[in-house]
């Protein structure tokens, strides 16, 4: 145990690099994570925008952060990718027979999922910032972004992890996140909840991504903090918290 | 510690279909051990085993002194693995895979061991190609110097040669052969007779879960009027026909 627990940070590096090569050899994978929430927000900005009501007078100020949580859900299903391509190339079975930590090998994905993640959402940024998205936040609201999106993004990662190890084909591993894609949909990320009937607005209030969509909202127009943050918070970590407990458990018993 | 692998009375069941029922054998420090058998008889099941990826049901499994089951990290220091499909990343180059197994072995020079696994496994010229682009003969050098990093004492073969062409299994077992003279100890399985012939000390034959014959090649041979093992003994025949057919043929 001691041997392995030693070399844990040097271990995870060399996975991590191992696995930010497989990204940066396929850029295709981030170009296609960038494309669809890119497509949504023309769409909805200079197609559907015009008709909708929103407090704020500056349609993209309003759908970039449901945008950038929609970007990081189809994201992170190249994790569930990448860990099935592992597992079916006998690859895993080399690195479990081997005195390195086990869990190395999935921080090893999950970190470079986050990696990636960042590099589509800033490409997304630069792109809302063409469409005339503008914000008045200091560094302070942007770091606290920052920090959401991350932590979502880690959350979502490892729910993505079991997936990865646990299905049977490759569709079944990537096709896990398309509901996840959907939820921004019926959120307060597109259009204000109150317009929405009675069911659908219960359900859009309280899912995780109205929450989180409504803080990222709030800090970047650099207006007070509300109780949406902790539920956010709250979410993303219970999320983060049963996600990781139950993967590595699926990865433990895969290896038993 | 003159054994370097100890199995007593193996068990491991799937489900409801008994895989291993009772699987006794050892193998010696520094000798070439054949684990032969048909598919599904057993073989991958106990390599898995032996390498700390799967937990038997019953019986107990030393390596290299220590238990499988209760000292996997100890055992996992002293092992390699080479599994039925060559576990190489496609998606990296024949150094880069390398580099990163000899960073993961914790080697302090780790270009230096690629380099030098490279020029021993001819793979030098494609080194920086990606090893997607790779004939399985290269790519299945490249899984076994992949193995051997780090001088592992017992290495697991499973299958070495399955999907090989002719000449790209008999490079094989050269490097088998030339391992066994450094005084690594090597387990493997194979479907092929002539495989545990050409290369093995030691052959155990497991059938439907069980061993059923076990000892030095010589051993073996008195053992022979079995109609099951004259069956198998007959496919290299056609291979020798086929090897010298090519052979031939080069010649002209």
């Amino acid at each position: 145990m001691e041997a392995t627990k030693k070399h844990f940070f040097s271990d995870m590096g060399v996975m991590l690099g191992r696995s930010m090569r497989h990204v940066f050899r396929s850029m295709d994978t981030i170009i296609t994570v960038c494309i669809i929430p890119i497509a949504m927000m023309l769409l909805f900005v200079y197609v559907f925008g015009g008709a909708i009501q929103t407090e704020s007078d500056n349609y993209v100020n309003y759908l970039l952060p449901g945008i950038l949580l929609m970007a990081i859900a189809s994201g992170i299903s190249y994790t569930a990718y990448r860990l099935f391509l592992d597992k079916r190339s006998g690859i895993i079975e080399r690195f479990r027979s081997m005195p390195i930590s086990r869990s190395a090998v999935l921080w090893g994905h999950v970190l470079t999922s986050v990696v990636s993640n960042v590099i589509s959402v800033v490409v997304i940024i630069l792109v809302a910032l063409l469409m005339g998205f503008r914000s008045s936040a200091g560094v302070l609201p942007w770091l606290a972004v920052a920090g959401i999106l991350v932590l979502f993004t880690l959350a979502l990662t490892w729910v993505a992890v079991i997936p990865g190890l646990t299905a049977k084909s490759v569709e079944g591993a990537s096709g896990f996140s398309y509901p996840l894609i959907f939820l921004p949909f019926i959120s307060s990320a597109f259009v204000p909840t109150e317009s929405m009937p009675r069911v659908v607005r219960a359900f859009a209030e309280n899912q995780p991504v109205t929450s989180i969509v409504e803080s990222i909202r709030t800090l970047l127009s650099g207006q007070p903090l509300g109780n949406d943050i902790w539920v956010a918070l709250a979410w993303c970590l219970g999320i983060l918290i049963v996600a990781y407990l139950f993967a590595v458990r699926v990865y433990k018993r895969k290896a038993a | 510690m003159e054994k370097a692998i100890v199995v007593k009375g193996l068990h491991k069941s799937f489900k409801n279909t008994e895989v291993l029922k009772g699987v006794d054998f050892e193998v010696k420090r520094g000798d070439i051990f054949a684990l032969l058998g048909t598919n599904g008889a057993g073989k991958t099941t106990t390599v898995r085993i032996l390498a700390t990826l799967l937990k038997q049901d019953g019986g107990t499994v030393t390596v290299n002194g220590f238990d499988v089951a209760t000292q996997s990290d100890h055992v996992r220091q002293a092992i390699s693995l080479t599994g039925q499909f060559a576990a190489v990343d496609e998606m990296l180059t024949g150094r880069e895979n390398l580099v990163m197994l000899a960073k993961l072995r914790h080697l302090k020079n780790s270009r230096q061991v690629a380099d030098d696994m490279l020029k021993r496994f001819s793979l030098t010229e494609a080194a920086d190609r990606r090893t997607s682009t790779y004939s399985g003969g290269m790519r299945r050098r490249l899984d076994i110097a992949l193995s051997l990093i780090g001088n592992p004492k017992i290495i697991f073969l499973d299958e070495p040669t399955a999907g090989l062409d002719p000449e790209a299994r008999i490079e094989v077992w050269k490097i088998v052969k030339e391992l066994a003279d450094n005084g690594t100890t090597i387990l493997l399985t194979t479907q092929y007779l002539e495989e545990a012939e050409q290369l093995a000390d030691r052959i155990a034959i497991l059938h439907e879960g069980r061993i059923i014959a076990s000892g030095t090649l010589s051993e073996l041979k008195k053992l022979f009027p079995q109609t099951k093992v004259e069956y198998v003994e007959k496919q290299p025949t056609l291979e020798e026909i086929f090897l010298a057919i090519v052979g031939k043929k080069e010649a002209v």
